[in-house]
């Protein structure tokens, strides 16, 4: 039997396609003539385009493809041009930042030279993007919380590929552009730097990642349950507190003794998701510049918890009397 | 209401069937067993599948040894010429050795009428050194008292033989040569890593630690020992880790342990929270690199083609050559002690000591014919294409 829900909808309700709200002069128009997609349909709206391009749109598209075209080239390039061993390698190949011994300076390009104009063609492209979304959410007239959300994660990603190797002194802090390599990277980071566990930052920005993953699990578990009451008519019930929104708020004062509000919820959602790379970048940005050693720090500060050593302590051969 | 060709109801959970079979067809069948190493809770845990050690310990069984000789007085030295290396063993003893080495190094379809003496030997000469292969094995049986003698402090208590590594091949069947890497045909930046291979157990880490970490004396302990306030110049570099990562991962597979074997992994630099087995590891290292210099490399010039890598090097030793995907080779079979002469273990008048100097060829050989055991022939590319380095 057919049944209406609100996200995974079985029967797909189709109306005209829906242009969007009139445009004020001076902005460019939307382009494409919308189409309908059954698939789509069935994890969202069916609807397709238009589209606005702009020229921060248009440019951040460009800057971007420059940027993955230079990564790609450079991958294929480095297994001789290989199609097969390019499908092969696929996961592990990538573009290198320069080797240690270039410090700040800028290398040949076969020695990361390279991976210094992809990140430029790619930070250029994702800054611009910002903008578009800061510059579309003003044109719509809505508030500009996407952009700085958005904004967050560039802290992260600038921390990461440019800040950071900056205040070392080093581009080869920075990690590469590929699949497997920049998972290594991370694992190397974190050994060589003592165990970036012990980094409260670190600690924080995963207490603040699963938190959302919670968040957003208990707040789309909560609407889904009581849209049968209209509950899915969520900004309606933030000022029009029907039945859906008492008995959600009911389940989970029951349950756990406290509950969020409709529009509280939101700002809890929003803010772990943000403080998740706000505390990611800040304790990416201590480590090598401030603490050498996330271990050592932890020890100094009691937050390493003391276990006995099973067996006798092992020495450091190299401080032994006639080590090699 | 629309009809499609198939049902997401019906497709969507077989599909997911099908990929947690494809995913699961990787692992190994459980259960494991494992084994307390150290305090509770903390996960120093050694895990052993009973079904791979059952294939291990087949692997790994020593060969009978050779039947005891007959004491004598009369010393090889002075009935064979040109004995440098054992000159002073007992006659039986020595001829004992010969037919132990025959059986350990040279194949059975290089035996020549029953014999396989005339893999090294000139038949007719015997104490020529006219082949190559016998000037190398001077060589190596220096190596291998050199190690008995002199790094017990790796190989106590079972010692090392020949046999340790070769395993009745002529080129023992884990060996290394540099990897060029591919031949640099455009800019393309990758800084000798991001390759599908096995050395760093797949990883995406270096692909030649073994050129960075034992033919050069490249640091491998970069973390820094001090919490803040760094001290220049840094010890500690992103780049460096993934080089040391990289030789840490080559190490746990050639071992076929994991990172616990030796490390606590909560501060993997700590001495005081490893294991004694990371001390063992840390003279193994010293070892390696070593007996690749002061006994292999010297040998460079009389070895033929098919004995070296596409850069012209001389096939050496790493971990795995004598270890073999287990932590103690052989099982810690101990056939040393049917082979004194090969030892003894930590002998006092050669340890501490310097390392040797470079063993010099005997002969010029250079101009040895290329591939004499061309059935045996083991090259770097055979070995990788196998998986086996």
């Amino acid at each position: 039997m057919a049944e209406y829900q609100n996200i995974f909808t079985t029967v797909q309700v189709r109306s005209p396609a829906y242009p969007g709200v009139p445009h004020d002069q001076g902005h460019r128009d939307r382009i494409g003539k919308p189409f309908f997609n059954y698939w789509v349909g069935k994890i969202g709206d069916a609807q397709i385009g238009p589209i606005y391009l702009g020229t921060s749109g248009v440019f951040a598209v460009i800057f971007g493809f420059v940027a993955i075209e230079i990564i790609g080239w450079n991958m294929a390039a480095s297994v001789g041009w290989s199609p097969i061993k390019f499908a092969q390698q696929f996961f592990w190949l990538a573009l290198e930042p320069p080797a240690p011994e270039y410090g700040l300076h800028i290398p040949p390009l076969a020695k990361g030279g390279w991976w210094l104009i992809a990140g430029f063609f790619l930070t250029t492209s994702i800054l611009l993007w910002w903008v578009r979304t800061y510059r579309r959410a003003i044109a719509l007239g809505v508030g500009t919380h996407m952009a700085w959300a958005f904004a967050a994660a560039i802290w992260l990603y600038l921390v990461i590929g440019f800040i950071r190797p900056l205040m070392m002194g080093s581009w080869s802090e920075a990690p590469p552009f590929g699949i497997f390599p920049h998972l290594d990277w991370t694992a190397a980071f974190s050994i060589a730097y003592g165990n970036l566990y012990y980094n409260p930052f670190h600690m924080l920005s995963i207490a603040f990642l699963y938190g959302a993953a919670l968040l957003f699990a208990m707040h789309g578990a909560t609407i889904l349950s009581v849209s049968r009451y209209g509950g899915d008519r969520e900004i309606d019930q933030i000022v029009d507190r029907g039945t859906a929104a008492e008995r959600a708020a009911l389940f989970w004062r029951w349950t756990m003794g406290f509950n969020a509000s409709m529009e509280s919820i939101h700002r809890w959602a929003y803010w772990f998701a943000v403080l998740v790379v706000i505390t990611g970048g800040i304790g990416i940005l201590l480590t090598g510049t401030v603490v050498d050693n996330w271990y050592l720090w932890g020890i100094k500060h009691g937050l390493v918890p003391p276990y006995p050593v099973v067996g006798v302590p092992v020495p450091d051969p190299a401080s032994l009397p006639g080590a090699l | 209401m629309r009809t499609t060709f198939f049902s997401t109801h019906k497709a969507l959970p077989l599909a997911a069937v099908g990929l947690a079979l494809v995913v699961a067809g990787g692992c190994e069948r459980p259960p494991p067993q494992s084994t307390q190493l150290g305090y509770r809770g903390v996960g120093q845990n050694a895990f052993v599948n009973p079904r791979i050690l059952a294939a291990q310990v087949a692997a790994n069984v020593a060969p009978t040894p050779q039947p005891a000789a007959v004491p004598v007085a009369v010393t090889a030295g002075s009935v064979y010429k040109n004995l440098q290396v054992l000159g002073d063993v007992p006659i039986t003893e020595f001829t004992r050795l010969m037919l132990a080495i025959t059986e350990w190094v040279v194949p059975k379809d290089q035996w020549v009428d029953g014999q396989g003496c005339v893999y090294c030997h000139d038949i007719a000469v015997m104490e020529a050194d006219t082949k190559y292969q016998k000037v190398v094995s001077r060589s190596m049986l220096q190596m291998t008292q050199r190690a008995n003698r002199s790094w017990g402090a790796h190989v106590a208590p079972s010692g090392v033989t020949c046999y340790t590594c070769h395993r009745g091949n002529a080129i023992p069947q884990y060996v290394w040569t540099t990897n060029p890497g591919e031949k640099p045909r455009a800019s393309g930046y990758v800084g000798l890593q991001n390759r599908l291979s096995p050395i760093p157990a797949f990883s995406s880490l270096p692909y030649d630690p073994l050129t960075t970490y034992f033919d050069k004396e490249t640091v491998i302990a970069i973390t820094p020992t001090n919490a803040v306030a760094p001290v220049e110049p840094k010890t500690v570099n992103t780049m460096k880790g993934e080089g040391t990562y990289a030789l840490m991962m080559y190490i746990s597979k050639s071992l076929g342990v994991g990172c616990n074997h030796c490390h606590n992994s909560r501060q993997f630099a700590d001495w005081a929270q490893s294991s004694p087995q990371r001390v063992k590891a840390w003279y193994a290292i010293r070892m390696v690199r070593e007996a690749n210099k002061a006994f292999i490399m010297p040998l460079s010039p009389i070895l033929p083609a098919s004995r070296k890598g596409p850069l012209g090097d001389p096939m050496r030793i790493s971990c795995v050559t004598c270890h073999q995907g287990v932590n103690k080779p052989l099982l810690a079979a101990p056939m040393l002690k049917d082979y004194p002469e090969l030892g003894p273990l930590n002998d006092p008048a050669a340890a501490p000591g310097p390392a040797p100097e470079a063993v010099a060829p005997a002969a010029d050989q250079a101009d040895v014919v290329d591939g004499v055991a061309t059935e045996a022939r083991v090259t770097a590319q055979s070995v990788t294409a196998a998986g086996v380095m």
